[in-house]
């Protein structure tokens, strides 16, 4: 196996990653890759404690994710890679040929607007994941493994929320 | 004894937060209402379309409005969980329960010669020992 799932969400490790998507591709390992956490011990401790045993969460900075990226590719185990946000997926399908993104969760905050019910995006998160899709990543949103991939033209257009 | 007195002997209204994914804390809060008429007790929130930044705001706020000191949640790994331990971090008067079921906040309502934060360790308990298995060669 290799990493078999791409994923924005800002929530990072949470039920839907864990459970939704864990169980029914046989997770074993999640590669979380975000700048603050990669920095804070206690943090990485609060998501490790989220995860079942059996499962191994790695953590990195985007810089060193893209360094480390070949051997999660490598491993025979079936795994997630998570970002937080856009801007660091972007960084890493540029550095490390990324061919498939899912947009797992992206929520309210101020300047975002909602285009699904679980995807919220500013105007320059909007064109992030054009330029994304440009480059030729395919991305699509889809919460979880049971829902309908949504296309990345609908959830811009929102004609799905 | 006046009016007043009675209800300084009476526990607080709201001595409990639950939270979790979808309808969980207003489904399990309903269920607790309807069998013993005690789900004021608890207060129900949901967290459709917030990142893990406003979940913690959102029970921060909650906890601090309503003098609570307990938070039951669903999921070991699920955001209310996340934003509750990261509020709890610090504070050495207040309780997170994660995985709560309904067994649990039952005992829970009925603790009332207690503090909320012992209750909730008696009644994380009790939630516990609820889990049975029938049939099926059990």
């Amino acid at each position: 196996m290799t990493l078999v799932l791409y994923r924005i969400d800002d929530r990072l490790i949470h039920g839907q990653v864990v459970v939704g998507w864990g169980q029914p591709l046989d997770i074993e390992f999640i590669v979380l890759v975000d700048d603050t956490v990669a920095d804070a011990e206690w943090e990485q401790e609060l998501y490790r404690m989220g995860v079942p045993p059996e499962m191994e969460v790695f953590f990195h900075s985007a810089d060193d994710a893209i360094k480390t990226m070949a051997k999660y590719r490598s491993d025979t185990r079936a795994g997630i890679l998570l970002t937080g946000d856009i801007a660091t997926m972007s960084k890493l399908a540029a550095a490390s040929g990324i061919s498939t993104v899912n947009i797992g969760g992206l929520h309210s905050r101020a300047g975002r607007v909602q285009k699904l019910r679980y995807v919220f995006l500013a105007p320059d998160e909007e064109r992030e994941l054009r330029a994304l899709a440009a480059r030729g990543v395919a991305v699509t949103a889809q919460d979880v493994p049971t829902a309908r991939p949504v296309s990345l033209e609908d959830v811009l257009s929102g004609s799905e929320s | 004894m006046s009016s007043d007195e009675k209800q300084s002997d009476q526990p607080p209204r709201h001595r409990a937060i639950v939270a979790g994914h979808g309808e969980f804390a207003a489904g399990l809060v309903s269920a607790v209402q309807q069998i013993t008429g005690r789900g004021d007790q608890l207060i129900p929130v949901a967290v459709h379309k917030l990142g893990v930044a406003d979940i913690e705001a959102l029970l921060r706020e909650r906890m601090l409005e309503e003098n609570v000191r307990v938070i039951f949640t669903d999921l070991q790994a699920g955001s209310c969980t996340m934003a509750s331990r990261r509020i709890l971090r610090g504070t050495d008067d207040a309780v997170l329960i994660a995985g709560a079921n309904l067994p649990t906040l039952l005992d829970f309502v009925f603790a009332e010669g207690v503090s909320a934060p012992q209750a909730a360790r008696h009644a994380a308990e009790r939630g516990r020992a609820a889990i049975a298995v029938h049939g099926a060669g059990a």
